[in-house]
């Protein structure tokens, strides 16, 4: 029983990897940078989470929506202070503006809310569910954090294979001069992504604060490596190679600390990373595209 | 009046000053073309028309209103359609998603109404829709290309290098639908260094030679003329 119960639990911290290698991916796809303040992100949507709920006495429900509605404001804004007037410069640029973003947001949050640690209340109110006598456990934050990675997982590809928007997507991420071409407005769809994205990391930020409730300003930080792990592990640029990277590093994750050990955990986490990229560069799901003649 | 009017084009790429002081002009309903060897400008005149690279001087005017300062995603309203050099197709989206692309501007009728036409030109790709553009045979792709281009209703179609890299006898299936869409009314502006299949098919003719225009006119004319053929035409 206490393999299905790390299995669940793996899972569970899988998907909400996965939410975030989402953002992670989208925005390399078409901004073919690595945004490094993502992490930070999930922190800024956990604090707006917990001041609606704790400050200002609103309920979990607004209070997530809230969350989501600031942070997609906030890539937006990122992208367009701080990474649109570096787009014709060199990738190293923007690299270190990523890791700039990530430290400014990090100190305002830490003069805004104070360097000590909040202690989250969970957004979901349910007791948990006990199965087999008791003998296998599961708390109502995991149950809802796996639906909520569902949803927001079938409701991001129905978006980008079915919507005209989520189809210029996909072409401003091939070809941003063709796809300009076509009449897209390439601007435009980057400041969506990076609004979607940074949506997404919101949600990600109260379930994981939910499941682990130590909200300080540094709280987005390793959650927001690991994601970005993951993301690397699918194929970076690649939806269903996130969601695949995201849930099997959390599972390992799980795993590595149940079976073998706590302290080696993440760096038997990367070391495996290493692994996967050498025998597969372009990671598990990622392609490698020829010019055909 | 002319359907596109540039004058005294100026581009630079950096200090590169790639084309220097191009006029030319495309009427309705003709096909012209810009031949020259490989860096004489001729993509460079293209994608500045199209709005992908900004002039340092000239006029780029369309029915008589200049578009130099329009942004490249709105140039496509304005009626011009760019097939870019290499196809430069959505590899991974499907031959049907490309062809939605290329009638992003129009609404869902006038789509349906376009890729009926564009299957009734190009049968292959009815046949290949759901398939990923990317797995294509180069003249495929090259097709594809075309008709996403097409698939906006351009007054204005630039084709840039649609020979490029294909078989001769593709090259010649090419250049005979470039032909069938000039009789069905498309204005058609070609850039091409197969100088001789382009001067076969086209009605006027600029020769650019490192950034200028060195020769224009008649299209039959330059091709008999000893100075085309000695440069251009292998003798």
């Amino acid at each position: 029983m206490d393999f299905l119960t790390n299995l669940i639990n793996g899972i569970s911290l899988g998907s909400i990897y996965a939410i975030i290698a989402l953002g992670y991916t989208m925005v390399y796809g078409i901004a073919k940078m690595l945004n490094f303040a993502h992490g930070d992100v999930i922190m800024v949507g956990s604090y707006v989470c917990f001041v609606a709920m704790n400050s200002l006495g609103l309920s979990p429900l607004v209070g997530v929506l809230l969350a989501v509605a600031a942070c997609t404001c906030l890539g937006i804004v990122i992208e367009r202070l701080a990474y649109k007037p570096l787009r014709q410069t060199a990738s190293l640029a923007v690299l270190i503006t990523a890791i700039g973003v990530s430290y400014f947001l990090q100190n305002a949050a830490q003069l805004i809310w104070g360097a000590d640690p909040k202690s989250f209340t969970s957004v979901i109110p349910f007791p948990s569910v006990t199965l087999f006598d008791g003998q296998l456990v599961i708390s109502s934050v995991t149950i809802v954090t796996v639906l909520a990675s569902v949803v927001v997982m079938v409701l991001l590809a129905l978006f980008v294979s079915k919507t005209k928007l989520g189809k210029a997507m996909r072409a401003c991420s091939e070809d941003k001069g063709a796809a300009q071409l076509m009449g897209i407005n390439v601007d435009a769809t980057i400041s969506m992504v990076f609004g979607i994205g940074s949506g997404l990391a919101a949600i990600a930020g109260v379930l994981l604060c939910s499941a682990y409730p130590t909200l300080m300003p540094t709280t987005g930080a390793m959650p927001g490596i690991k994601a970005f792990t993951a993301a690397v592990f699918g194929g970076i640029g690649s939806i269903p190679g996130a969601a695949l990277g995201g849930l099997l590093l959390g599972i390992i994750e799980v795993f590595t600390k149940a079976y073998i050990s706590t302290e080696l955990a993440d760096a038997i986490v990367f070391a495996l990373l290493i692994v996967v990229l050498v025998i597969r560069p372009a990671g598990l799901l990622g392609k490698v595209s020829h010019e055909k003649v | 009046m002319s359907l596109l009017k540039v004058s005294n084009l100026n581009v630079y790429y950096g200090a590169i000053h790639a084309v220097k002081g191009v006029s030319f002009e495309v009427g309705e309903g003709e096909i012209v073309t810009l031949i020259g060897a490989n860096g004489a400008g001729k993509s460079t005149a293209l994608n500045t028309v199209a709005g992908l690279l900004r002039a340092r001087s000239g006029v780029i005017e369309l029915e008589g209103k200049s578009v130099a300062k329009v942004p490249t995603h709105k140039m496509v309203s304005r009626g011009v359609a760019l097939c870019l050099e290499g196809r430069r197709i959505f590899q991974e989206m499907t031959v049907l998603e490309n062809l939605e692309m290329g009638a992003y501007t129009r609404t869902a009728k006038e789509t349906g109404e376009m890729l009926e036409r564009m299957y009734e030109t190009f049968p292959r790709l009815r046949e290949r829709r759901s398939q990923a553009a990317g797995t294509l045979s180069g003249g495929e792709q090259q097709m594809v290309a075309m008709a996403r281009a097409l698939m906006s209703k351009p007054k204005l179609l630039m084709l840039d290098e649609p020979s490029m890299g294909l078989a001769p006898l593709l090259v010649q299936e090419i250049f005979d639908i470039i032909a069938r869409l000039h009789d069905q009314g498309t204005t058609i502006l070609l850039v091409e260094q197969n100088a001789s299949m382009a001067l076969s098919i086209a009605q006027r003719a600029y020769v650019l030679e490192t950034g200028r225009v060195a020769m224009s006119g008649d299209a039959n004319d330059l091709l008999h003329d000893p100075r085309v053929r000695r440069a251009y035409l292998g003798g």
